[in-house]
């Protein structure tokens, strides 16, 4: 009677390894996805570019060398860092949509009768959100000649694990949301409540130190703030800024200026919190 | 033939509505079983706990062996579904959709690509397995669906309205596939429809209502309950026709849809007499045997059919979603 090929059965993966196979299967096809989406990735750089070109090259002028020292970045070199920060938040948060389109197209449906477990599809979204935003603000990296920042090798393998911890983090921030949401509108709509306070609460566009205590509270709850200065301080560091001035323009925590470990261990605890509340958010039957 | 899907008791509340209320069945291995009933009647919602997304408020169901609270994911290894609404990755082409779900249910590379192979040749979709399926119409993502829900050589398949918004010739095809897949795998068939002649192709079939089971027996066997044959009269005036039958022949008519609705033993005699001494103009006669629907009529006083024109409804809303 059966003459379609028969399946092996095979007895059934542990729990274990069936979640590794989901999580290695969704993130392997998020990275297909947005290599054959070559419009999001140009457009994944337009963004930040014109952030540069234009609002960097209008203010570098006027602001001269940072740091109050003849040795100090201009404010382009300064924004820089910033700005590859920049491009991974957004990427990152918006890879998160995905989720929602995978709801409102069916895909989700698909996975979530597949015999993997329900953590495991928010985790391979996450590893792959983040994976695909850190190539984006890896590709900034290449304008770094034409900022007048030198890179070694070192510094773009230091700057390879920062990126993925901070997009890691932003993901599941986005992951946390869209975990509840049925449509991509309301989901964009609360992302751009939450994006633009982010991104201008970061550090990104301005030094955070001297400002008003309202301010410099914000800008330390903001978690966005402890990844660009582990990326600034790296940057700055490689293009050769002394110590004395890095730390002058990086953040400080109780008057304490960080270690971009430091900054990378808070940007890493964030993110194990956010993906163990999107997992728990997601898990919930109904 | 021993059992693949046992049902006892079940109830599925959503807060204070209860979609599903109180229903046992079981269905035999290799069985093709029906559920027919209108849109909004706990269709979808069965399935939905019998395909382990959504969890019995009260109740035991075990599906293809295993109980689909405590073993979810052995049940999820050993059924297929083909979902209301298409769930495909249109991003991706139709072998990469097949290649993640082979990947995601743990079948060797070895052991799905023969299969995918067959499958796709027999759906006729073997030469368009690097497309993307954004480029797929309808029925053609319907019959990657079915090959991907067949992948991984399910016991059960389960389809929810597997051919909902698709055009009559596409659903005729669709069918011809699923029988000659039935007939080469001998997969048990779960299905849920509100159009009458998929449901009369079941082995058995099961009409619920409001979240009941109200009929369950071969589509025969139910049509012989209400037995008698169905007399459709057009006529110039169908209150006074009404009236006639009633007083002349003592016969219980219905007005249907502006048609007369008469049950009769034996229609074919009848006709000739209600032709001649109707005073009634006629315009036209017709004579069946009782459907499905005649069988959900007897038993609601409604029909299936007054619902379909939802479906029109509910492409709109899917056009609005998507759009």
């Amino acid at each position: 009677m059966a003459t379609i090929e028969v399946v092996e059965r095979l007895r059934p993966p542990s729990a274990v390894m069936r979640a590794l196979i989901g999580i290695f299967t969704l993130w392997q096809r998020d990275l297909l996805r947005y290599w054959r989406d070559r419009t999001r990735i140009a457009g994944g750089l337009a963004q930040p570019l014109l952030f540069l070109i234009i609002f960097g090259a209008g203010l570098s002028p006027w602001m001269g060398t940072l740091g109050g020292a003849t040795v100090g970045p201009d404010y382009l070199q300064f924004l820089y860092p910033g700005i590859i920060g920049m491009s991974v938040l957004f990427s990152s948060i918006f890879s998160a949509v995905s989720v929602v389109w995978d709801r409102e197209f069916g895909f989700l449906k698909e996975l979530l009768v597949a015999p993997i477990p329900r953590w495991a599809i928010v985790i391979g979204k996450a590893l792959g959100g983040s994976t695909t935003s850190m190539l984006q603000g890896l590709l900034l990296l290449l304008l770094a000649p034409l900022i007048g920042v030198r890179l070694q090798l070192g510094t773009i393998l230091l700057l390879i694990p920062l990126l993925f911890l901070l997009a890691f983090s932003l993901s599941s921030i986005g992951l946390v949301i869209a975990a509840r949401m049925r449509s991509t509108e309301g989901f964009g709509l609360v992302m751009n409540f939450l994006v633009t306070p982010l991104l201008f609460l970061s550090g990104a566009l301005y030094p955070l130190n001297n400002l008003p205590t309202w301010l410099t509270v914000l800008t330390r709850i903001d978690p966005v703030t402890y990844g660009i200065d582990a990326i600034r301080r790296v940057v700055l560091s490689s293009a050769g800024v002394p110590q004395p001035v890095i730390d002058q323009l990086g953040v400080t925590l109780f008057g304490h200026p960080l270690h971009p470990l430091l900054d990378a261990a808070i940007v890493l605890i964030l993110g194990i919190f956010l993906i163990v509340l999107a997992a728990r958010q997601f898990a919930r039957p109904d | 033939m021993p059992a693949t899907i046992e049902v006892r008791g079940l109830v599925k509340r959503y807060g204070a509505i209860t979609a599903v209320d109180g229903i046992d069945f079981t269905v035999d291995r290799g069985e093709f079983f029906g559920f027919l009933g209108p849109n909004g009647a706990g269709k979808t919602t069965t399935i939905n706990v019998l395909c382990t997304l959504a969890r019995p408020t009260a109740g035991s169901v075990r599906v293809a062996g295993h109980d689909v609270v405590r073993e979810p994911h052995l049940v999820r290894q050993r059924i297929g579904i083909i979902f209301q609404d298409p769930s495909l990755d249109t991003q991706l082409t139709a072998w990469e959709n097949l290649a993640l779900h082979a990947r995601v249910y743990g079948i060797p590379s070895s052991s799905w690509r023969p299969r995918a192979e067959e499958l796709l040749r027999m759906v006729e979709l073997w030469e368009r397995r690097n497309s993307l399926v954004r480029t797929f119409s309808g029925g053609m993502k319907r019959r990657l669906e079915i090959v991907r829900g067949l992948l991984h050589a399910p016991e059960i398949l389960f389809l929810d309205e597997p051919t909902l918004g698709l055009d009559p010739q596409t659903r005729r095809q669709i069918w011809v596939y699923l029988a000659e897949l039935r007939r080469q795998t001998g997969v048990t068939l779960f299905l849920t429809t509100h159009y009458l002649e998929e449901a009369e192709q079941c082995d058995r079939v099961a009409i619920i209502d409001h979240g009941r089971i109200i009929a369950l027996d071969a589509p025969e066997r139910l049509k012989a309950r209400v037995g008698r044959d169905i007399i459709l009269l057009s006529t110039e005036d169908n209150t006074r026709a009404v009236q006639e039958l009633k007083e002349r022949f003592g016969l219980v008519p219905m007005v249907v849809d502006g048609t007369v609705r008469i049950e009769a033993e034996r229609g074919d005699e009848l006709i000739p007499q209600l032709v001649r001494q109707l005073t009634v103009p006629i315009r036209s006669v017709s004579l069946r045997r009782p459907s499905l629907d005649d069988v959900f009529l007897a038993l609601t006083g409604r029909q299936i059919r007054d619902e379909e024109a939802s479906d029109l409804d509910l492409m709109r809303e899917r056009m609005r979603v998507r759009h």
